[in-house]
């Protein structure tokens, strides 16, 4: 595979309101910041997640290429999921040889509509949307299948907020407490917060990813699996597609000093690090994760920018990114990066 | 460089207003077990799926890959799911043939579709306060003004728009899975029908169709039967509200046409293209595209369509499977294109077949004829 390496990251202040600001206006001081950020005035490649129905009016993702620019006219693309997919598109796109850097970016405003209700519409929708469940009851299914232990969930939510905390793009929730359900066996603080935000990465291939950064966060290796739809057809336990991808993205093939995981649910953690088989001492979602800020169709690329910016700095070597998207982790993307091209 | 990629397979529903006998999933898998059948395959043989569809709210079905991944075989491998607007079903072939290119894959299915008969499309594709002002014209009354402007600029008598309708009707009689099929289609039947936008009337717009559209792309080693190789492949997006853009003949149209001849050695597509499966959902679109694309000069395009060029029996046949102005399951359109633009170069179209055609344009667009895919397609190993 063709050297390709995460050059530059940058993210909104995500708020756990909405701020007034369209998705475009989340975007336009964002796409100006990485242009900055990376040294490059423009990209070989363009590519976008989002997703329509946050916002509740078709094509999200038109509003948002006027705020970059786009002119003149860019090669550019766009899928209709976590932006982190988009950065896949991105990085196969490079894998052609014929353009050297890429600008991926994702958005997402869930605090305009009922977040959980929506994501019922994401089911198959002649035999589960219609029995209404939504994304925390389902949620609470894998969580009830697996038998978390409280006390485990509560201490990866008590991390999660407090590194949050020390996240100035993050939001500022409490330490969790109380002791009633949202949907059982879940509290209300496993659930991952209603964001608004965005995300933007740069990728850039051999020299060039060289000569804009000082550690560039290569991509050794990266790999996605979808499983079946129907919770009926999976065991809900354990997470097939993330193991799957995590071999094929070579993950166990080195120590891993940190993962950024996309576990909108605090048990979601536990069975990511099973499937990831992530060594003990590896530091999961240093970030405060999505428990800490959840920008929806932005938080997955969000997880291999905080990544990456661990190698970026020079405070890693190999680092471990992990996306997902559709109930219960049906479909998951993971990455690793590191500071040697191997 | 990039890896060679050919399409060894080719499925299509039958494109009409309802089918009611099939749910979204039973839609998309038809099309894909006859791709699949085409190129002599199953399930089993394919790395990775990639899908793509117009806005979500055609169907109420949000990021339906999710749904989908079962019927499609796809569960233990990767699926994308594209959406670039009207031209999806272009960049859905695009991106599937990047996986190739790229050397990550060996062979991928790429399926589109569209279930318009789950909701109203003129709805659904109208943007509403606070993020644009609504204008609840639907796409029709969007272009209208874009193509009178052309009518003004190119000073085209006003029956071209209607030799394009009766045209592109004629060649769906030739093809099986067209949506309109209108025996006996000629100038006074579609001069009779309502103006609906002004120039555009109705049977010089597209129809609502369901149905999907399913290729499968193969790196080189790994291609059987009669292939299509991709010769170029391009996507162009340029600003929806760029003050000073020309939405008659937009820049990204004419940079992804350069981009897409290049690569395939194309100087004079007039001449050196066989036949072009073109974006046309209303029929003033094709003297329009005709100059876009460099088959005419500027303010010559209607004068190709008048003179029969784009015929089936013409120089260089437009939309011989009867394009969008036959069949428009939105999403699905612009691989229809992809797919039709294959099946020419593998001589395999049937009643529509252009003689001897050994390279061959597909081409979308969408949004405000603001995002463009293309790709050459051609008999021969590039």
């Amino acid at each position: 595979m063709r050297e390709v390496a995460v050059v530059a990251f940058a993210q909104t202040v995500h708020t756990g309101h909405d701020e007034g600001l369209a998705e475009f206006e989340l975007v336009h001081p964002l796409v100006q910041e990485i242009k900055e950020r990376s040294g490059l005035p423009s990209f070989g490649f363009t590519c976008s997640g989002s997703c329509d129905y946050l916002a509740g009016a078709p094509f999200s993702f038109v509003s948002a290429l006027d705020s970059l620019g786009a002119w003149p006219p860019i090669s550019e693309s766009h899928v209709e999921m976590d932006a982190a997919w988009a950065l896949y598109e991105a990085w196969v796109r490079l894998q052609h040889g014929d353009v050297d850097s890429a600008l991926v970016y994702g958005f997402g405003k869930s605090s305009l509509g009922d977040l959980r209700e929506i994501m019922t519409l994401q089911l198959d929708p002649y035999y589960l949307a219609p029995l209404g469940l939504d994304q925390v009851s389902f949620a609470a299914l894998q969580a009830g299948a697996y038998g978390a232990d409280r006390g485990e969930l509560d201490a990866i939510v008590r991390r999660s907020r407090a590194d949050g905390r020390g996240n100035p793009f993050a939001l500022d929730l409490p330490d969790p407490s109380g002791e009633e359900f949202e949907v059982a066996p879940l509290r209300p603080y496993d659930v991952a917060p209603i964001t608004d935000g965005a995300a933007a990465v740069v990728l850039a291939a051999g020299d060039l990813a060289r000569e804009l950064a000082e550690r560039p966060a290569w991509i050794t290796g990266i790999a996605h699996r979808i499983e079946p739809h129907y919770l009926g057809m999976r065991d809900l336990t354990r997470s097939p597609s993330a193991e799957a991808a995590a071999r094929a993205a070579g993950v166990g093939k080195g120590p891993v000093d940190v993962a950024e995981l996309h576990a909108q649910f605090s048990h979601e953690e536990l069975i990511l690090r099973e499937a990831l088989e992530l060594p003990a001492g590896t530091v999961v979602n240093p970030s405060g994760g999505p428990l800490a800020a959840n920008p929806v169709m932005a938080t997955g690329l969000i997880r291999i920018g905080e990544a990456a910016a661990w190698i970026l700095d020079g405070s890693a070597s190999r680092t471990v990114a992990h996306a997902s998207s559709g109930p219960c982790l049906q479909h998951n993307l993971v990455t690793v990066l590191q500071a040697d091209w191997v | 460089m990039a890896h060679r990629c050919a399409v060894i397979g080719v499925g299509q529903t039958r494109y009409q207003t309802k089918r009611a006998d099939v749910s979204i999933a039973g839609l998309v898998r038809e099309a894909a077990l006859r791709a699949l059948e085409d190129a002599e395959l199953t399930f089993k043989d394919i790395d990775a799926v990639v899908i793509g569809k117009a806005p979500d709210l055609f169907e109420g079905v949000m990021m339906p890959e999710a749904y989908l991944a079962d019927a499609l075989g796809a569960a233990g491998k990767p699926m994308t799911r594209v959406h670039t607007a009207g031209s999806v079903g272009g960049s859905t072939a695009l991106v599937g043939a990047s996986l190739i290119q790229g050397g990550v894959h060996e062979r991928v299915l790429v399926v589109a579709f569209e279930k318009q008969s789950e909701s109203n499309a003129t709805w659904a594709l109208s943007t509403h306060l606070p993020f644009n002002a609504s204008l609840v014209v639907g796409a029709g009354g969007y272009f209208a003004p874009h193509i009178r402007e052309y009518m003004r600029r190119s000073a085209a008598p006003d029956h071209i728009g209607i030799l394009v309708a009766v045209k592109d009707r004629q060649n769906a009689l030739k093809n099986p899975y067209a949506h309109l099929r209108i025996p006996g289609i000629d100038r006074r039947m579609v001069e009779a029908t309502p103006m609906l936008w002004e120039p555009i009337r109705y049977l010089e717009t597209c129809p609502s169709s369901d149905g999907a559209c399913a290729i499968v792309l193969a790196a080189e080693h790994k291609v059987t039967g009669t292939p299509a190789w991709v010769h170029g492949a391009a996507m162009r997006s340029e600003p929806m509200s760029r003050a000073d853009r020309d939405t008659v003949s937009p820049q990204a149209g004419k940079d992804c046409a350069a981009d897409v001849y290049r690569q395939a050695g194309v100087t004079d597509p007039r001449r050196e293209i066989d036949v072009a499966e073109v974006y046309v959902p209303f029929s003033w679109y094709e003297p329009m595209w005709l100059e876009n694309l460099g088959f005419a000069a500027e303010g010559e395009g209607w004068k190709l369509t008048e003179a029969g060029s784009t015929a089936l029996d013409g120089d260089i046949p437009w939309n011989a499977s009867g394009g969008v102005l036959s069949s428009n399951p939105i999403g699905a359109s612009g691989l229809i294109r992809f797919a039709e633009a294959a099946l020419q170069v593998r001589g395999m179209a049937g009643e529509h077949q252009v003689d001897g055609a050994r390279r061959a344009l597909g081409h979308a667009y969408g949004g405000g004829a603001q995002f463009f895919a293309m790709w050459i397609v051609g008999a021969s190993k590039p």
